[in-house]
């Protein structure tokens, strides 16, 4: 029977769970966090290490390497900062975390705040969720009235407070260096790498750790269970659970805690299928920025063996095998009713509201993607549309500071290579699809 | 706008919780600057808007040159420079929430308001608006009033709930859309 392996949200969704402190302890919260004070900050980094956790915002890089590159010898402080920035089209697992469990956040943290010998700790929070900010306010004060928070927690001797910082609307600052020059108080134009590598050069040019909610509240398990118990769950290089948001055209559409399931176990058996009558015809693996999968396309899984889409793996190896990346996790499932040029151009138009307009190939770009993409859907469309679209994707990404530029091109780029013959539909008949909307698109 | 030191605290004259909390945010921070953002946020939710006053206050109690503030009060989208409705209904429009109608409620959200996307009221009570991802993708349409979320605005009766909620801030009565 497919099923989900909960861990991190074992107990948020049971009745009578609230976000208070007393729900959490009485499952044995902080349990993690005490028993992480009575080790040596060094032990615990090697405990995050051996449990291959990788980092669940998007680019899944290990955790424990991440700690292990923060610059310790330069007597600078050194900062940890949560990412909850959530704003990745199809994401929603940290709204869950924050909303349902902060206390899990919170404990986290305050892990990995002992263990890189942090001393200040922030969360930082999209505006868009006012509630979430007043949630993990409210929490934060509850465990730091118990000593698990603040100075001298546990009667350990170590000090750290978390500081709640809202965002004000823009994705950019999802991308760690955009986030810490927003957090200075600037506008988040992301620095650039190197030299700028936030472990040794991040918040007022200091050390600074930035995670996200999702990897956090991993830290406090796999110091309950111990790093190698920890990396017994899932595929060897994908440990842990991780928590997949399903959105679009399915009939049971959700967020669901994972180990290793197929893509089959999770679109039908967890998530009921297509919509009635209809058939899946893609997916967006991990956020809108990501390559999309065609259903009836052959794929390969990690070994290289030829596999059909119903058998790919659903995690980081798996995906990345099939030709997308995980990214954020977020997964949005089209059928044979979405027209697909209307899809990119809702997702480009989003990009081209978001790009930050430091670079000029994805300021620019963006714009006039979503400009030809809005005349391929309402009926201005020239012949040679898809060749300038497709031309135009290629010199965006990697010629830009940050990743985002790669948010244009992979999409624009993948879903012209996997349903060209529609886009040159649309090109020369202007027509569209059942759910007509990209002529909201073109600015008036 | 004047130069750094042109206004004094006199001048805007904001309430004692609001400088309160501003004192408390600006201590949060290892470097003040750090708190630009939050008085931001404060003395929006008190005043509504960020007058030219509001930024050189800013400015000036923290000791950065006025178009520091000014550039990220352009930049984010929260911040806003002309006063919103008293209600405020943000409509995700993003791929997840257009594929299952946003833009349809949109529409309907139009006529039952009697109000145009991205526009405000002219009697101030209400800013009807599109936004990108809420990040709750699952329970598309969803929409933020205020500081509510409504999902599956597609299923019948949900809407009306928001429009009623909507209406009874506005202080008009329930209606049927």
């Amino acid at each position: 029977m497919t099923a989900e392996r909960k861990i991190l949200l074992r107990h948020a969704d049971e009745p009578y769970y609230s976000p208070g402190i007393s729900s959490y302890l009485a499952y044995g919260g902080y349990e993690g966090l005490k028993k992480a004070l009575k080790r040596k900050p060094e032990d615990l980094r090697q405990e995050v290490l051996r449990s291959g956790l990788r980092g669940r915002g998007g680019a899944g890089f290990s955790c424990g390497l991440k700690w292990s590159l923060v610059e310790r010898k330069s007597g600078k402080p050194i900062y940890l900062i949560c990412n909850c920035d959530e704003s990745e089209p199809g994401t929603f697992k940290d709204r869950q975390l924050a909303h349902k469990d902060p206390h899990q956040v919170i404990e986290g943290m305050m892990i990995a705040a002992y263990a890189n010998d942090v001393v200040q700790a922030f969360i930082y929070i999209r505006e868009e969720m006012p509630l979430g900010a007043k949630i993990l306010q409210r929490a934060i004060e509850e465990a730091r009235a118990m000593g698990f928070v603040g100075g001298d927690i546990c009667h350990s001797g170590y000090s750290c407070d978390i500081v709640v910082h809202r965002g004000a609307g823009a994705y950019i600052c999802g991308e760690e260096t955009g986030l810490i020059e927003s957090m200075e108080g600037k506008r988040p134009y992301p620095r650039i790498k190197p030299p700028y590598f936030p472990a040794v050069l991040g918040l007022y040019q200091c050390p600074t750790i930035v995670n996200n909610v999702e990897t956090l509240c991993n830290i406090a398990h796999i110091v309950r269970m111990g790093g190698e118990a920890y990396a017994e769950i899932g595929r060897h290089g994908n440990t842990g659970t991780r928590i997949w948001c399903v959105s679009g055209k399915v009939r049971n559409p959700g967020y669901f805690e994972l180990e290793t399931l197929t893509m089959r176990e999770l679109l039908y058996d967890l998530c009921g299928g297509p919509l009635p009558g209809r058939k899946l015809v893609g997916i967006i693996p991990g956020g809108a920025s990501m390559k999309i999968l065609k259903v009836d396309d052959n794929f390969r899984n990690r070994d290289g063996r030829a596999i059909t889409f119903d058998d790919i793996i659903i995690d980081f190896d798996g995906i990345q095998a099939a030709g997308s990346m995980s990214g954020s996790a977020g997964m949005i499932v089209l059928d044979d009713s979405v027209n697909i040029v209307e899809a990119l151009a809702n997702i480009i138009a989003f990009f081209a509201h978001e790009t930050c307009g430091q670079c000029t190939p994805c300021r620019e770009g963006s714009y006039w993607a979503r400009k030809i993409l809005a005349r391929m859907c309402s009926g201005g469309a020239r012949e040679e549309d898809v060749a300038l679209l497709y031309d135009l994707a290629g010199n965006i990404g990697g010629r830009t500071v940050c990743p985002m530029g790669y948010s244009i091109t992979w999409p624009v780029q993948s879903y012209i290579g996997k349903f060209r013959d529609q886009f040159e539909a649309n090109a020369k008949s202007n027509t569209c699809g059942v759910e007509s909307f990209a002529e909201r698109l073109i600015e008036k | 706008m004047r130069p750094v030191g042109g206004t004094s605290e006199a001048s805007m004259k904001l309430s004692p919780n609001t400088l309160q909390r501003i004192e408390t945010a600006m201590g949060h921070y290892p470097r003040k600057q750090s708190a630009v953002m939050t008085l931001l946020h404060l003395i929006q939710e008190e005043r509504g808007f960020l007058s030219n006053e509001a930024i050189e206050w800013v400015a000036d109690k923290l000791e950065i040159q006025p178009i520091k503030v000014l550039e990220l009060v352009t930049f984010y989208p929260h911040y806003r420079r002309k006063k919103l409705g008293k209600t405020r209904v943000r409509l995700c429009r993003t791929l997840p929430c257009a594929l299952m109608g946003a833009y349809r409620v949109g529409d309907q959200l139009e006529t039952a308001l009697n109000c145009k996307m991205g526009r405000s009221k002219d009697d101030g009570t209400l800013t009807l608006e599109y936004a990108e991802c809420l990040a709750a993708c699952a329970g598309g349409p969803v929409a933020l009033v205020d500081e509510d979320l409504y999902e599956n605005l597609n299923r019948p009766g949900m809407l009306q709930t928001l429009v009623d909620t909507v209406r009874d801030r506005a202080g008009e009565g329930a209606s049927t859309l």
